[in-house]
């Protein structure tokens, strides 16, 4: 996974927020383990980390942090049932070749789940798709379609619905858009062509 | 007790004619080392070294486990061979691990001919060399060694375990076998397993050492010669091992030793035979033939889920041990499948573990060398551990 600047992040910190201090983390695609760092500080969490680029791990590492090298299709069927309190996938779900069969595995693995994507259904995007007949390019998503390591991009309303195909129930829903945040547990559509990020608190039905 | 550490004659030797201190205990037949092999082996002399200062609690000591060919001077000047120690980039004020906050101890294995009891050591009962009388050894019986030397220095948890290639394996089955008296762990370059490649390359050396009409079936000692041509073959065969054909390639390629023709003989033409044959002679100057054949034998039998049921990571269940996994790039002997064989056990049993792969096209030797990604991925990893063990 490209390694991600911190300006674009917004949110690592909301993600943050909802992990309950003191709890077991796993950050799959940690990158170079900026969420893992805030989580230890301010939440005092016992965090580790996979990432798939051995740069990211290696800087992790220096940090002081608990990663290993690895890749979210493969490496999650390592773990036993409920290792964890939260596994977190951030901004990481669309870069994954399965990304059913990932939040299957985080699912088992951790009594919360947290998952923050790109809304591919934001109006720019559907813009510039629809009207321009072009593949968006935009502040979250940036990459040229033929460079970009985002290969399963979603809306927010597929993601609710695959959710729901995995038995996960959404705790908490955030839609990010400007400077703005929205709790919206059940997006609805002004959500879904408005969220330009979309950050989810899940666990098990 | 048959404990007498620092023997007199011993220290006098080292300081006076070998300019270095190294140390020995020695246990007596009321304290036996209990190997695998179901005998129980006594007197057992242990040498070691030590660097750095324990302190009040004894929370801040860290153990370096040696490779197969390796000593207890990590990082000393070998008294030997006059060259630095195998770990002098790793071990030492301001280094990774930092001799000014730690207390190092390195001891020789069990089976080793640098001071510790092994096959070249005089048997009490005949009074000549054990030889092929000495008993088998194995990686655990090398750690239960080290446990026995700690508890005699007053030291029961260790802040870190660390090694690689065999050094690594001790320091897995450290983790696996005393969980309670490790707080962390570095094996590096190793395997939990040792694999049907790895045991053949060991015994194309052990049937070089065997068919050196010099070995005298393991009694040579009693014939006052040794088997150097046999060892010798034995270190040039594995020695190609630790080396990446990219380092090869650099250092040598198929570059002549002399001239720019060919000799059409059996001389050593090109350099890469040339330096092979300087590896092999001075190795036999400082290693026994014997030790060498008891030692990779040991690593041969290796083999930590075996005693799980099968399973490695029942050899990890419920550690609270923080492990930081290394491998090389360009590393064919214990490649980084091996070493992630490692953390996926380690996974399963939800361990905290770390693992980084270093680029480096130094082959398996990397880990004994100057690698500033190796450094400063284990400076993190422990001055992180430290913090956590409370240690400043």
């Amino acid at each position: 996974m490209a390694l991600r600047p911190l300006d674009n992040r917004r949110d690592l910190s909301l993600i943050a927020e909802l992990v309950e201090p003191s709890s077991r983390v796993l950050d799959v695609g940690c990158g170079e383990g900026e969420l893992l760092e805030i989580l230890a500080n301010k939440r005092n969490v016992d965090g580790r980390g996979v990432e798939l680029s051995q740069e990211g791990v290696n800087a992790c590492v220096t940090r002081g942090l608990s990663v290993i090298q690895g890749d979210a299709d493969q490496d999650l069927a390592d773990y036993p049932e409920d290792a964890f309190d939260y596994v977190i996938l951030s901004k990481t779900i669309q870069a994954t070749r399965n990304p059913g069969a990932v939040l299957r595995q985080m699912r088992r693995i951790g009594r919360h789940v947290i998952v923050s994507f790109p809304n591919f259904g934001h109006w720019k995007i559907r813009v510039q798709l629809g009207l321009q007949g072009r593949m968006p390019e935009t502040d979250t998503l940036a990459d040229k379609w033929y460079d970009t390591p985002n290969i399963h991009l979603c809306t927010v309303k597929d993601f609710v619905s695959l959710c729901d195909e995995l038995d996960l129930e959404v705790v908490q829903g955030l839609m990010l858009s400007g400077g703005n945040v929205r709790q919206a547990s059940s997006p609805g559509f002004f959500d879904n062509l408005f969220a330009e990020e979309a950050v989810f608190l899940l666990k098990r039905r | 007790m048959g404990t007498s550490a620092d023997r007199p004659a011993d220290k006098a030797r080292s300081q006076d004619e070998l300019n270095t201190a190294f140390e020995t205990v020695t246990f007596g037949a009321d304290q036996p080392l209990k190997l695998d092999c179901g005998v129980d082996l006594s007197p057992v002399t242990q040498a070691y070294n030590s660097y750095g200062t324990l302190n009040a609690d004894k929370s801040n000591a860290v153990l370096v486990c040696h490779a197969l060919t390796l000593d207890q001077h990590a990082a000393n000047v070998h008294p030997a061979t006059g060259k630095e120690g195998w770990w002098q980039g790793m071990i030492g004020p301001g280094r990774p691990i930092d001799t000014n906050r730690f207390f190092v101890i390195c001891p020789n294995v069990i089976g080793g001919c640098q001071g510790t009891t092994g096959p070249a050591t005089i048997n009490p009962a005949t009074g000549k060399p054990y030889g092929l009388d000495f008993p088998v050894i194995t990686i655990a019986d090398m750690v239960r060694a080290q446990v026995q030397l700690l508890d005699h220095l007053g030291i029961d948890k260790l802040f870190c375990v660390a090694g690689g290639s065999m050094g690594g394996m001790q320091t897995l089955e450290w983790a696996s076998t005393y969980p309670d008296r490790v707080f962390s762990a570095i094996p590096i370059a190793t395997a939990a397993r040792h694999s049907a490649q790895n045991i053949a390359f060991h015994e194309v050396g052990r049937q070089a050492v065997q068919a050196d009409p010099e070995w005298h079936d393991g009694a040579y000692y009693d014939h006052g010669t040794r088997p150097r041509k046999g060892l010798a073959v034995a270190r040039m065969a594995a020695h190609i091992t630790y080396m990446s054909e990219s380092s090869l390639y650099q250092k040598f390629d198929r570059n002549l030793q002399d001239g720019d023709e060919f000799t059409y003989g059996f001389g050593p033409d090109f350099q890469i035979e040339s330096y092979l044959r300087h590896q092999g002679s001075s190795f036999v100057d400082r290693f026994d033939a014997n030790s060498y054949l008891y030692i990779t034998r040991a690593m041969d039998y290796f083999d930590l889920a075996a005693g799980h049921g099968d399973s490695l990571a029942n050899a990890f269940k419920g550690t609270e041990t923080r492990f930081c996994v290394v491998s090389f790039t360009s590393d064919w002997h214990y490649p980084t499948t091996y070493n992630k064989q490692i953390v996926h056990a380690l996974n399963a049993v939800a361990a905290n573990v770390s693992f980084v792969e270093i680029n480096s096209d130094k082959g398996h030797d990397a880990f004994l060398l100057d690698e500033p990604e190796m450094f400063s991925t284990l400076q993190g990893f422990i001055d992180s551990a430290a913090e956590r063990r409370g240690l400043t």
